[in-house]
């Protein structure tokens, strides 16, 4: 268990994604069987219990102090975990620390007032990090930033193997994973893949670069279609299991029962999840509703339905397709999807081209006239095998080119780690006019990447030359007609938003450019980027 | 039988004694000053005359240049000084070099004022010592059963386990200048860590006077750019103010640690974006302050300053009275803890 808080102490207290692998990795190699694997499946997200509700532990932790200084003591601190954790007193020698393993265990089966008794003898037992992460693992989430996939990878740098091999077996393996372990030290082969329903490493496709990529390649060896603006799925019907899962090997099935129920096939999709009504695609804005809800209502059923545009088949019943070329694979989903029929699942239709000129062309005609449902363009090499990963080559995404405004720096606040001594993550805005024609500026914004290491200098020195407010982490900086830092703001796409007081959200902003030639009264207006709503 | 309020009690100006004509710790100039410890909330520059022992005497000489008092007395530990019908003793406190509790008697009352303080071991300084009183007035910084500091030797064992970790980072430790500084370097040189340690110069003129008055911190060397690369795999220790500063780019991606009693707050780690905290602090935890106010068990507690509340309600549950003094002027927030 002491290991185990550690880790998760640290974790919860750094931004840096490779101290987090290199924290978890060093964890998952020094730690014995079975303790690490439930900590990789706590850390996945793979462990839920029931067992301790807040309302048991705040009881508990009262019963044994003065319930005034429990109270001053919560109020002081705020969080009801950590509060408990610091407060308990323990009782050295009472007992040993429990493995992790024996904590697993008791939580998974013992029953609800056993459980209650050996979670005081724990605590009684722990310092107070070792109580703050018990009390963590045993009410639900974590929360120390680390996603399943980050998780994965840290085991893959641990093992010395690429994360697309973990993906393929991760789906047939079981809490504490010591076949998986026994694997990644070379004790033992990779463990089977074969347990039907399982997750597909995905292959994902390279951003172009113009000027480097098409004078050297061959339009007549690619094959072109939209890249639709969903989210990339994995759709698995084999021998009654169905499942959808995300393009990090998630399962997101729950969310989505209604595309669930239409896998009456037996084989692995590869394609968009989108909403699509009456035959007409919705926004991403609209898909977003449906996202990351552990349950749905008929209503969002009714309202939002979700449907899957089908772009590669890698198995049909028994046979696993993903050593064909392309071109084969498309034309067995071809008549795959048409078996299907009318319904929820359609195909992502190829799009001719003879040059690259051409295809240009095409990327600047959305589909179905509307610019919102593609962001561009995905080119496929007709003989490419499906690998896992990204490999360089045989597929390019050729995204539309972003949209641009000029906006105005207003605030500017402190970085993590790396960056905690610049300021370097910043809001910017529009101009508005009132009904009296005054001008002010609304935030739409916020972006911290973009730029370059000298020019995060010059903007660092900038905000702190003409701070004009202080409020904790973060600086106002002057932002008037005649002199402020215009910031040219690169974006994807925009939504409405009631959540933000402009009105509108911007979909992936970055810094495109530093316009310091460019006086903040020449910057855009709210106005403009209204228009792009409609 | 006196009232111990006669011999000492609350001004705005401090502690006073009346029949000694002193004030403890006083928060403006005065004329003449008890000090306890040379943290600049309770030793100020400006007074009359000052009573100190001669570490804290040479600590605010240093801070506030050699004329910071109109006159200075001495005070060894155990040395009793007469100050008019007042007996003054100076009597370790265990907080930083030189701290002492001011133990003052008076017609056979004594009262004693801890000034601040802990009860765990410091290579540093000597350790506390209690002394039976009919009142201690007590700091209560961290008084509340939230605040209960690890063993030292455990989190200078996170902090050379992080370096080990990750020998392509520069460990940063914010401490501050007065005492916490040198602890850390000394608990890190008990640990078998033998290298240079690297300071920010505004601790250097502490850190010498430390060595002045025996305290063994090992090489040190100025954590200036030229001296060691990009300081990659080094300890680097520096006062808390200079971690989010420019002066922090010149490490090599450092792992910013901050070695402080408040690090138990998780909340307060993370305002401070501290990638490691330390909970070293140099006062008092919750079960050394109630501990104290057990193994003393005074006819009264008094508190100065901290959180008085919990450790007053505390103390009466005990059976021992206790009242807030509610002392302004002592940082008891972002101060020398």
């Amino acid at each position: 268990m002491r290991a185990f808080a550690d880790l998760l102490d640290r974790l919860s207290l750094t931004a840096s994604r490779n101290t987090k692998l290199a924290l978890m990795a060093g964890y998952l190699a020094e730690t014995p069987d079975p303790d690490r694997g439930w900590a990789l499946a706590a850390l996945t997200g793979a462990l839920s219990f029931d067992a301790a509700k807040p309302g048991f532990i705040r009881k508990a932790a009262e019963a044994r102090m003065d319930p005034v200084l429990f109270r001053w003591s919560y109020d002081y601190v705020g969080d009801l975990a950590e509060t408990v954790a610091l407060v308990w007193e323990a009782r050295p020698g009472a007992n040993r620390q429990p493995q992790l393993s024996e904590v697993i265990d008791a939580l998974t089966s013992a029953s609800r007032s056993e459980v209650q008794a050996l979670i005081e003898t724990w605590l009684d037992a722990l310092d107070p990090t070792g109580r703050w992460a018990l009390l963590k693992l045993m009410t639900g989430a974590l929360r120390v930033g680390v996603s399943a996939r980050l998780a994965k990878q840290a085991l893959a740098q641990m093992g010395g193997v690429e994360v697309g091999e973990i993906e393929e077996v991760w789906h047939g393996l079981h809490a504490p994973y010591e076949d998986l372990f026994a694997w990644l030290e070379g004790r033992s082969d990779r463990p089977s893949a074969a347990s039907p329903g399982r997750f597909r490493p995905v292959m994902l496709a390279q951003a172009i670069d113009e000027a480097v990529d098409f004078p050297r390649l061959d339009p007549a060896a690619y094959l072109a279609e939209w890249k639709w603006d969903g989210i990339r799925i994995q759709a698995v019907s084999e021998g009654g299991v169905r499942r959808l899962y995300s393009r990090t090997g998630d399962d997101i099935s729950r969310s989505f029962p209604d595309v669930v129920q239409a896998l009456d096939f037996e084989g692995v999709i590869d394609g968009e999840l989108l909403v699509v009504r009456d035959g007409a695609l919705a926004s991403f804005g609209d898909l977003q509703q449906r996202l990351n809800r552990k349950s749905v209502d008929a209503r969002l059923l009714q309202s939002h339905p979700a449907a899957i545009r089908a772009y590669d088949l890698l198995a049909e019943g028994a046979e696993d397709l993903r050593t064909l070329p392309f071109v084969a694979r498309r034309a067995r989903l071809e008549a795959f999807v048409a078996r299907l029929g009318p319904g929820r699942i359609d195909l992502s239709p190829l799009q001719p081209f003879a040059t690259w000129a051409a295809l240009a062309a095409l990327r600047l005609a959305p589909p179905e006239g509307d610019a919102q449902l593609a962001e561009g363009v995905m080119l496929k090499r007709a003989d490419s095998i499906y690998e896992a990963g990204r490999p360089k080559g045989p597929w390019f995404k050729w995204k539309r080119d972003p949209h641009l405004i000029d906006a105005v720096l207003m605030y500017a606040q402190r970085g993590h780690g790396k960056r905690s001594s610049f300021y370097s993550d910043y809001t910017f805005g529009v101009w508005t006019t009132d009904a009296l024609g005054q001008r002010t500026l609304t935030p739409v914004g916020k972006a911290y990447f973009g730029f370059t290491d000298d020019e995060l200098k010059e903007i660092d020195k900038f905000v702190r030359d003409n701070t004009v407010e202080r409020f904790g982490p973060v600086r106002a900086v002057r932002a008037e007609p005649g002199f402020g830092l215009v910031l040219e703001v690169a974006f994807e796409g925009l939504q409405r938003s009631t959540r933000h007081k402009s009105g509108v959200a911007m979909r992936f902003p970055r810094i495109h450019r530093l316009r310091w030639d460019k006086p903040p009264g020449e910057a855009d207006d709210l106005a403009t980027l209204q228009r792009l709503l409609d | 039988m006196i009232r111990p309020e006669a011999l000492l009690h609350p001004t705005p100006a401090g502690l006073y004694c009346p029949p000694g004509d002193f004030y403890v710790d006083p928060v403006r100039p005065v004329a003449r000053a008890v000090i306890t410890h040379g943290h600049a909330d309770h030793a100020r520059a400006g007074h009359g005359a000052v009573l100190a022992t001669p570490q804290t005497l040479a600590i605010m000489a240093e801070r506030y240049g050699a004329d910071f008092a109109g006159a200075t007395q001495a005070g060894a530990y155990g040395e009793a000084v007469a100050r008019d019908d007042v007996e003054v003793t100076l009597v370790p406190a265990g907080h930083v070099l030189g701290s002492a509790q001011a133990v003052v008697r008076w017609k056979g009352l004594t009262c004693v004022v801890s000034g601040d303080y802990k009860r765990r071991r410091d290579p540093t300084c000597p350790g506390f010592e209690p002394v039976p009183c009919e009142v201690f007035i007590s700091e209560a910084t961290f008084g509340l059963p939230v605040f209960r500091h690890p063993p030292a030797e455990q989190e200078i064992a996170r902090l050379l386990r992080s370096v080990a970790q990750f020998p392509e980072r520069t460990h940063l430790v914010g401490a501050y200048a007065l005492g916490k500084a040198q602890r850390v370097i000394a608990l890190l040189r008990e640990a078998g860590w033998d290298r240079t340690i690297y300071v920010h110069g505004a601790l250097e003129r502490l850190n010498r006077l430390y060595q002045a008055h025996g305290v063994d911190l090992g090489p040190l060397a100025p954590a200036t750019s030229t001296t060691k690369g990009d300081f990659a795999g080094e300890i680097v220790i520096a006062p808390p103010s200079a971690l989010q500063d420019r002066w922090s780019r010149r490490f090599a991606d450092p792992v910013t640690a901050f070695a402080s009693g408040w690090m138990r707050i998780r909340a307060r780690a993370r305002q401070r974006g501290t990638e490691l905290p330390l909970i070293l602090s140099d006062h008092a935890d919750w079960d050394e302050l109630t501990a104290t106010v057990d193994e003393l068990r005074p006819g009264e507690l008094w508190i100065t300053h901290g959180r008085e509340e919990a450790l007053a309600r505390w103390s009466q549950s005990h059976g021992v009275a206790a009242r807030a003094l509610a002392l302004v002027g002592y940082d008891d927030d972002a101060g020398d803890d």
